[in-house]
């Protein structure tokens, strides 16, 4: 149906995509598998011909026989959209947000059908329906800043496969999203593509997905494809080198040379816990009902304990917007509780002085999950790096520079950073930049939330090994905050899952993982993509 | 919604209500004395003594505000010192000539603007928009008097296609009157439009490179179509604010404009009762444009929310 043969991109003068080849057929799944930068995004904006200003492909891309490679803008609008739609990664910013919902279905059903508004609308409703978003709850008239970010993906699949496309182009739909979410869109999209007869490709960077999902498989890198073939065969084989060190690398675990810090053996042992928040509660104020009732407030955190140990790592997991980074915030001391009691090392963190607090922050530092924005563009390394140090005001230059040094060279990095800006640095290099921030002051406990959810499978491997080094030799304790249950496993001694504010369900990481009790850590567990159990699921398929 | 309102109406009030503590004060601290400018300096002492006491002007600060603001609240202006006519006539006349003059600048100016920014966005660094950018770049630097006297040169001198000046009153008919509000008009729009145009310009471009265009463009709009559709509305909302700074801007040109054309409106009044001291007309018109700018304010503020839903359930 879609067939792309010997597709070169240039950008400019910089070669992008080096005879790429591949195809696919109605009512089959193909995964293109890479790593950022792999060419995996632009080939499928090749085939939609929605190429950035500057770029030049030659080849051949072929769709239900016609050539798109050489057709006009009329016959590419007249595709797009209809036979050959695209979905986006990000929901969040890939809807109009002053159009309604429906009109944004609606609008390219009236553009490709000439249907009036009222048919058009009554589509989109069957279509929205169709995507699980039942127009009774869900009503046309809605924004799209009104719905979460699942909701709006949803939206987008209504959007592009209202007018049953013959092929569609789905680039990285569920990144942004949590396990739970990503799961129920991927079976929406399955279910799609057989209703339908409908060819789809799905780009991805995780393994696990595509060998759920996928029939076929390209893997892509610098802008090759490669490995290819029948995905079983593909992964079960894995016979390219670069195959097999993507595998490796979504699979890995770190080592750990010392034995798990346990709360029960550190309760025993009599070792006072390192943080200890007591039936922490944290409520919002919520949008006024009307000019004279106020709104129900919202409890984000509702009646948490939690005690970290020194050198401890304590994952913590649950659905976005469970309450994760409330009570990360609470443990930081950045919020205050509306009731309960956090201790650090003793100190009342809710009634704690400004002195008393400026000590428990240099023991407690952050780790955020996007090193891109967490970083001032224009400052260079050795101030970014150096801001903690604020809280030591008796520094002298010449210690707060051997400081930061020392704090890169802990990282990996070395003091030849010092002069550079953050864009000079690769996303690994910056999340390696982040910890070294973390670590200038020393701490005792890191707060790293979802530190390595935007990386690449092989950096998020360093990562995790750098993060799993420095406990070992700092005695660093970690609050490891994740959507992801693989890198939860690889790391952490325990974990908490959390639902709606509460902690439902904790205990050793293999111990949950392996035998869930609560809803929502079965929920988690069993929505998570798993390789080996795709895999296994592959072999009894054949 | 109405929550909404209601609050900015409240803040509006309280607005107005400090303006008229400032330009009360203002007035105050200015020197010279209008009982002495009216009568000349020939007057005598006591001729001035007996003018003040009549001008209510001995009377204690306090006293003169409250009253002054308690006429306003029931549309009673007071009496002009010079003209003496109730401010409220003096007004009331002039108006005809400076509200027309203002919106009609304002029409011509995003008339102008907002075509020209889209089109210079979708032909962007092509020749057209190059020269378009380099004439705005123009359009700022004049100033909005010289660019009068160059329309009055070209328009009326040379072409004579519309008068230099002077204003026939609407009684002469509508389209004479507007005809002679043209020039006027063009040239307190023309260096706002200038402005507007290349905000509307890069507002545009901006929200071209958004995601959400690319999901049009993936959805089989054409590119003139996700202009219009998409992106233009998201584009509205730096276009509006400017848009509403600079009706304050236009009132305040007014007056400069008024007197290069001989327009008998708010701003040369207001400039003549300066160099009179006729203070309580002074404050009476400063206080109307001070009020004008707070509703188109409110009125911006409105229409943020019509161009924008995320806005709607906020509150401000």
């Amino acid at each position: 149906m879609l067939e792309i043969e010997d597709l070169s991109l240039q950008i400019g003068t910089t070669p992008i995509l080096d005879r790429v080849s591949l195809s696919v057929e109605p009512g089959q799944i193909l995964g293109i598998v890479g790593e950022s930068g792999s060419g995996k995004s632009l080939t499928a904006l090749s085939a939609m011909q929605l190429l950035p200003e500057g770029s030049s492909a030659s080849g051949s891309i072929r769709f239900d026989g016609r050539e798109l490679l050489n057709a006009d803008d009329v016959e590419m609008q007249a595709l797009r959209g209809d036979d050959l739609a695209m979905i986006f990664q990000e929901p969040m910013t890939a809807l109009n947000p002053v159009h309604s919902i429906g009109d944004q279905i609606a609008e390219g059903i009236t553009l490709h059908t000439g249907s009036d508004r009222g048919q058009a609308r009554q589509l989109a409703a069957d279509m929205m329906q169709r995507v699980g978003l039942p127009v009774d709850q869900f009503p046309l008239s809605r924004f799209p800043h009104e719905l979460s970010g699942g909701q709006r993906q949803r939206v987008m699949i209504a959007m592009a496969c209202a007018l049953r496309p013959k092929v569609l182009i789905a680039d990285e739909p569920t990144t942004a999203l949590d396990v739970t979410l990503q799961a129920q869109i991927l079976h929406l999209l399955r279910e799609l593509v057989e209703e339908n007869d409908m060819g789809l490709v799905l780009i991805s960077h995780d393994l696990a997905v595509v060998a759920e999902m996928t029939d076929e498989l390209v893997v892509m890198r610098d802008g090759i494809i490669v490995d290819r073939g029948p995905t079983g065969t593909v992964l079960r084989t894995i016979e390219h080198p670069y195959t097999a060190r993507l595998a490796k690398a979504s699979t890995h675990i770190p080592v750990r040379n010392k034995p798990p810090v346990l709360s029960e053996t550190s309760r025993q042992q009599g070792t006072a816990p390192l943080v200890s928040g007591r039936s922490l509660v944290r409520e919002y104020r919520t949008r006024r009902q009307s000019l004279f009732r106020a709104g129900k407030p919202f409890r984000a955190v509702n009646n948490v304990n939690i005690d970290i140990y020194p050198g401890q790592t304590m994952g913590l997991v649950g659905e976005s917007g469970c309450g994760k980074s409330t009570l990360a915030r609470l443990i930081l001391a950045l919020d205050v509780p509306t009731a309960g009691t956090i201790e650090f090392d003793g100190t009342n963190l809710t009634a704690a002085s400004e002195e008393q607090l400026q000590i428990a922050r240099k023991n407690i530092q952050v780790v955020f999950q996007d090193p891109f924005a967490s970083f001032n563009p224009r400052h260079k390394v050795e101030r970014l790096v150096a801001e903690p140090l604020f809280l030591e005001p008796d520094i002298t230059p010449e210690q707060k520079r051997d400081r930061v040094v020392g704090s890169l060279e802990e990282v990996g990095l070395s003091a030849s950073a010092l002069e550079k800006y953050p864009h000079q640095f690769s996303g690994g290099q910056r999340q390696r930049l982040a910890i070294a921030r973390a670590l200038i002051t020393r701490p005792a406990l890191i707060v790293a939330d979802e530190p390595v959810s935007a990386l690449d499978v092989s950096i998020r491997a360093q990562v995790l090994d750098l993060l799993a080094e420095l406990r070992e030799r700092l005695g660093l304790a970690y609050l490891f905050i994740s959507h992801d249950l693989s890198v939860v496993r690889a790391l952490c001694d325990e974990v908490m899952v959390m639902e709606a504010g509460e902690i439902v369900e904790r205990g050793i990481v293999s111990e949950i993982f392996d035998n869930p009790r609560s809803e929502a850590a079965i929920q988690l567990v069993n929505a998570t993509p798993d390789l080996a159990r795709a895999l296994e699921n592959r072999q009894t398929e054949n | 919604m109405l929550a909404f309102f209601l609050r900015k109406l409240i803040w509006a009030i309280a607005t107005l209500a400090v303006a008229s503590v400032l330009v009360f004060a203002a007035l105050e601290i200015v020197p010279g004395d209008p009982a002495e400018v009216m009568l000349g300096i020939n007057a005598t002492d006591d001729a001035i003594a007996a003018l003040r006491e009549s001008l209510g002007l001995n009377k204690p600060v306090l006293e003169r505000y409250i009253s002054w603001l308690g006429g306003m609240l029931v549309g009673d202006f007071g009496q002009s010192y010079t003209y003496s006519v109730s401010v409220r006539e003096l007004v009331a006349d002039r108006i005809t000539i400076s509200l027309p003059l203002a919106l009609l600048s304002l029409l011509i100016s995003t008339l102008i603007a907002i075509p020209v920014g889209l089109y210079a966005a979708a032909k962007r660094g092509s020749l057209a928009d190059t020269g378009i950018m380099a004439l705005t770049q123009i359009g700022i630097a004049i100033p909005n008097f010289w660019f009068a006297l160059l329309l009055v040169y070209f328009l009326a001198i040379w072409l004579q296609l519309v008068p230099a000046g002077g204003f026939p009153g609407w009684d002469a008919g509508f389209w004479v009157a507007l005809k002679s509000l043209l020039l006027p008009s063009l040239s307190l729009a023309l260096p706002q439009a200038a402005i507007l145009s290349r905000v509307t310009r890069s507002a545009l471009l901006e929200t071209m490179g958004e995601d959400y265009i690319r999901t049009a463009r993936a959805k089989g709009l054409s590119r003139r179509a996700t202009l219009w559709h998409h992106a233009l509305r998201n584009a509205l909302i730096p276009v509006l604010t400017i848009l509403g700074l600079q009706f304050a801007y236009l009132l305040a040109g007014t007056i400069i404009i008024e007197n290069v054309f001989y327009l008998p409106g708010l701003g040369r009044l207001v400039f003549q009762a300066i160099s009179l001291r006729d203070l309580i007309v002074v404050e009476s018109v400063v206080m109307m444009l001070v009020a004008t700018i707070i509703i188109i304010n409110l009125v911006v503020d409105l229409a943020y929310l019509w161009v924008d839903p995320r806005l709607r359930n906020r509150s401000p």
